[in-house]
């Protein structure tokens, strides 16, 4: 074993220990013996089950206060990055599953915006509807495994059967849908892999009558439930300013009263053809980013709803861009065009333009953005990825100070921090 | 050139290098002894106004004279208007200004460049590596000069070369 001091930052070292005086204007100071107290250190991680994988944090206690709090991530770094600079910008595509793996979709969806953005490709109409109605199922899917397992972490069981319960019925439509249900893969350069089916259509209809009561049912759980308010309110408190200067993003950050959604300001994909507002909490803290969450999954079930009723029934679910896009499935084993199209593109890819691009769209957890530079050629140059979890840890710091040890799970939890994506 | 590249290179005429518009995306080049100066205008300027930090992100351009490119990317949330900030670094001075006494964010952000690139980033609070392991010693991955199978520590590790049944 390593000893703890080894793996500390050494900018800290001068306070580890403190020596507590009696306050000399004290009628009895001169009597009293000076009192020693020592901080402790306490490494929580990284197989501690309510770090979410393998975060680990070594907190400097005095008593069961936090002092400061470091994280020490990478345990599941893979070097996406640099395997990006290896493959063709088709192939990347299943390596952004591994990210989030919770909510595969929204990273498929963010990086072929990205994609899209450099090759300057515009996605058929009947596609834009199709990806938006899932990126949203994706994120009622998001959301409930973040209040199941928030709400386990902070001592609430119940809740986690009933969200696990109605997540599953979305899992078995992912798997209808495109054949997986985490590692979907179901976004291409340009469109989508395939489209509603008639029983797929069907079925999430079913699941937009049904779900609505069952959110009432959830919150029942939780708001008349005093351990929740408890632990939930006021802790992990983090002002719009902060909030902003660090970089949160999503319902971290809306959670404090800041109105930034990407999906109303960049106005991608469908967004811009529904209504559907924003939540924006009061205070800050844990209890109003779960209210936003919960907030967030009656408006995905309106915007889906609405994409579903404007949705035009025919219509072409790839770009035509055959430099760029793939050729239909169906096709590529009957006609020899369409072969060498999809053999040339996965072979050697397509040839990007030199230039630069930044792209984010709003995930589940916050902005979720691919920086591509290209320098000509079928590979990305580099590839970046602004992973909102690893940028919420640096928050992690200054929204843990003061609190309990037993909030630090509390912490991790309010970010929906998910190390795949966090570590890359 | 956009109104936000003209306004810097009215204030910076010595440390404006150039500006590209491509795509919608507003790059600006500084250079790197401006670029502190540069961001705390961006960052104070009432008509500027870029409060939110996006990424801080580098690449290695191994041709170059200067090799590297230290890449900030800020948003602003009140005037809804985004710059890419950029600025060039030699190998042999790899090391630019933290902006971590303007953004907290980038206090994370330019660990991760500094773990993945090696650039240094003077003034900053905590500058360690982030998510490779603290005893690293095969240099930096984002490298173009480093191998994509990493330079041989991986197959130090003995439960790799267990023969499977």
């Amino acid at each position: 074993m390593q000893p703890i001091e080894d793996q500390r930052s050494n900018a800290y070292e001068d306070q580890r220990s403190t020596v507590y005086k009696v306050d000399p204007a004290h009628p009895e100071s001169s009597t009293l013996p000076t009192l020693r107290t020592e901080e402790l250190l306490l490494n929580m991680g990284p197989q501690h089950p309510s770090t979410h994988g393998v975060l680990k944090v070594i907190l400097e206690l005095e008593g069961e206060r936090i002092v400061k709090a470091t994280p020490v991530m990478g345990f599941l770094h893979r070097g996406v990055e640099k395997l990006a600079e290896d493959g063709t910008y088709h192939q990347f595509i299943p390596h952004t599953d591994r990210l989030d793996y919770v909510c595969a979709m929204y990273n498929n969806f963010a990086y072929c915006r990205a994609v899209e953005k450099l090759m300057n490709i515009t996605v058929p109409e009947r596609a834009e509807y199709l990806r938006t109605i899932v990126a949203e199922v994706q994120r009622i899917i998001g959301h409930q495994f973040w209040l199941g397992t928030q709400a386990l972490d902070i001592g609430a069981m119940t809740v986690f059967f009933y969200a696990f319960r109605d997540r599953e019925i979305l899992l078995d439509w992912f798997d209808e849908l495109c054949g997986a249900r985490l590692t979907t893969s179901w976004y291409r350069i340009g469109g989508v892999e395939r489209d509603l089916t008639p029983s797929l259509t069907e079925k999430l209809r079913r699941f937009l009558d049904y779900f609505p009561p069952k959110i009432d049912e959830y919150v029942v759980f939780l708001e008349k439930n005093r351990i929740w308010l408890a632990r939930t309110k006021g802790v992990a408190v983090i002002s719009a300013e902060d909030a902003v200067s660090f970089g949160l993003s999503g319902p971290t950050l809306r959670g404090s009263g800041v109105d930034y959604d990407l999906r109303k300001s960049e106005a991608y994909a469908a967004y811009p053809r529904c209504e559907f507002s924003v939540p924006v909490g009061k205070n800050g803290d844990t209890y109003d980013r779960y209210w936003i969450r919960v907030q967030e999954m009656r408006e995905s079930v309106k915007i889906i709803t609405q994409c579903l009723d404007q949705m035009p029934a025919e219509g072409s679910i790839m770009a035509d861009v055959p430099s760029v896009t793939l050729p239909p499935k169906d096709r590529v084993f009957t006609n020899l065009d369409s072969m060498i199209q999809q053999f040339k593109l996965f072979s050697q890819g397509f040839d990007a333009p030199r230039g630069e691009i930044y792209c984010g769209t709003e995930a589940h957890k916050g902005e979720l953005g691919f920086y591509i530079v290209s320098a000509g050629g079928g590979k990305p140059y580099r590839l970046k990825i602004r992973a909102p979890s690893f940028i919420h840890m640096g928050a992690f710091d200054h929204m843990s100070r003061g609190y309990m040890i037993a909030d630090a799970v509390t912490i991790f939890g309010t970010y929906d921090i998910v190390m795949g994506e966090c570590d890359r | 050139m956009h109104p936000i590249a003209q306004r810097l290179q009215r204030e910076f005429p010595g440390g404006f290098v150039k500006s590209v518009e491509w795509r919608g995306d507003l790059a600006v080049t500084v250079r790197r002894e401006t670029m502190h100066d540069v961001a705390g205008f961006l960052h104070d300027d009432p008509d500027m106004d870029f409060d939110y930090i996006v990424h801080v992100s580098s690449v290695d351009w191994p041709d170059d004279e200067e090799r590297f490119e230290v890449v900030y990317e800020f948003y602003s949330i009140r005037k809804r208007h985004r710059i890419r900030l950029k600025a060039r670094v030699p190998e042999s001075d790899c090391e630019v200004t933290s902006l971590t006494d303007l953004w907290k964010g980038a206090d994370f952000m330019e660990r991760e460049v500094y773990d993945m690139m090696g650039i240094r980033f003077r003034n900053h609070p905590d500058l360690r590596r982030i998510l490779m392991p603290d005893d690293y010693d095969e240099g930096y991955p984002l490298r173009k000069d480093f191998p994509l199978r990493g330079k041989g520590w991986r197959d130090t590790f003995e439960f790799l070369n267990e023969t499977r049944p």
